[in-house]
């Protein structure tokens, strides 16, 4: 069988020097999928289906006891986020789990953000490839910067994902207009937001586990 | 708290470890500070999730800290606020989950003496909340066959057999509502134990009286 993301060898965004000083361990990689999202197949919802009775409401109570999510907890709390307000992605999915009763299968792409994330306990977004100029990278928004899609500008220092030419989307926030996967999206850009804590291999088996399953799926 | 935030020996300061969290951190530049500070936030946001973790299924307390506004990179006072936030967050769960320890560990103990001799617990109601587990079961002292066990005095300590099913998507205002607001909390625990001690005196004075 072969490797997903060994066909498709992931890349290593920039990052502004402040941030590389402010918070070592800070990263993001993405690769390049030459699809869409659409419906999920059938074996896609078994796999969910088959993840839902794995997660339990156990795991959901001592997930901020797991390494990787705990660093993602400490890391919002790091940046002015308070993860009881605004959950961590992991933990964004365990309470969807949690209220729902299962993962709901909605479309492909998410089907498959949710399998990758609860396998990997890894952030994880995608943009359309199409609609976004690589290099992507995290760096701090200039003065008079905004978000498409959001009325009025970016305060000054907000930390953004970043193409070559504009902000696309807010660390673990919004993603701008028009940048998103929507149902015309014909290439897809996967990214991983990596914090210390995360090592190396858990953002490689994300990207992997993600493509994985949007190529089986 | 010097032990919640283990200031690094290194780091360049000048305040008391024992203060750390009352005073400003001083530093001899920002980033230092700022990257101490973040340590701190580290340590303690494990400790909150530890106790977060351990206090299930315990509900009511209050996790939150708040948000400084992000995400961007916070100033040095800023970080210190939530550094701040987390160590009084953390000691007010501690003493939360301690204080409820103890109504818990009173709860359990009322059970035991509850079955032990039912008869001084009539119509008594301990609930699994009460001694700090998940579910929905209770232990009622009540008496056998109604009212004729009242008469003779027949009492026993009746365990439900749990949750009731649930009530499905429309069904908000069902059995599992009804009985959650008759559930009864620490202070009638309390109370019913007030009330089995004042039973127990007023039993011991009329006995004395007949001798």
């Amino acid at each position: 069988m072969s490797d997903p993301v060994d066909d498709r060898p992931t890349e290593a965004g920039f990052l502004d020097p402040s941030l590389r000083d402010e918070f070592p361990g800070l990263g993001l990689r993405y690769v390049s999928v030459d699809r869409g999202s659409g419906r999920s197949s059938r074996a896609l919802k078994e796999r969910l289906r088959v993840l839902s009775d794995r997660f339990t409401g156990a795991q959901a109570i001592t997930l901020r006891r797991r390494p990787i999510p705990s660093a993602y907890r400490v890391f919002f709390r790091h940046i002015g986020l308070d993860p009881d307000e605004q959950p961590t992605p992991v933990e964004e999915i365990a309470l969807e789990r949690m209220k729902k009763g299962g993962f709901v299968s909605q479309n492909l792409l998410d089907d498959a953000l949710t399998i990758a994330t609860i396998e990997s306990g890894v952030a994880l977004r995608a943009f359309d490839a199409d609609r976004v100029s690589v290099p992507l990278g995290l760096r701090l928004s200039h003065r008079g910067e905004g978000l498409e899609g959001r009325r009025g500008e970016l305060p000054p220092g907000t930390i953004v994902i970043a193409d070559r030419g504009r902000p696309i989307g807010l660390l673990f926030g919004a993603i701008a207009a028009g940048r998103g996967v929507s149902p015309k999206t014909r290439r897809m850009l996967l990214s991983s937001i990596q914090v210390k804590g995360v090592p190396d291999i858990a953002v490689e088996e994300a990207l992997w586990l993600l493509v994985e399953a949007l190529e089986t799926g | 708290m010097p032990d919640a935030l283990e200031l690094d020996p290194h780091f360049p300061r000048s305040v008391d470890p024992a203060v750390a969290v009352a005073a400003p951190v001083a530093p001899s530049s920002d980033r230092a500070a700022r990257c101490e500070l973040r340590r701190q936030i580290a340590r303690l946001e494990r400790e909150l999730g530890e106790l977060f973790a351990s206090t299930f299924p315990r509900r009511g307390i209050n996790w939150t800290v708040g948000a400084a506004g992000g995400p961007r990179v916070l100033e040095v006072g800023e970080l210190e606020r939530i550094r701040d936030g987390l160590a009084n967050r953390l000691a007010e769960a501690r003493a939360e989950v301690a204080r409820r320890a103890d109504a818990e560990e009173a709860g359990r103990a009322l059970v035991e003496r509850m079955i032990a001799d039912p008869d001084e617990y009539r119509w008594v109601r301990v609930s699994n909340e009460d001694v700090g587990e998940p579910g929905c079961k209770h232990w009622h002292s009540r008496p056998r066959f109604g009212i004729l066990g009242m008469l003779f005095g027949w009492w026993r300590v009746k365990l439900s057999s749990g949750c009731p099913l649930a009530p499905g998507l429309g069904g908000c205002r069902g059995p599992h509502q009804s009985l959650r607001s008759r559930s009864s909390s620490g202070f009638e625990v309390q109370q019913a134990t007030a009330q089995a001690a004042a039973r127990r005196r007023t039993a011991a004075a009329a006995r004395g009286r007949r001798r």
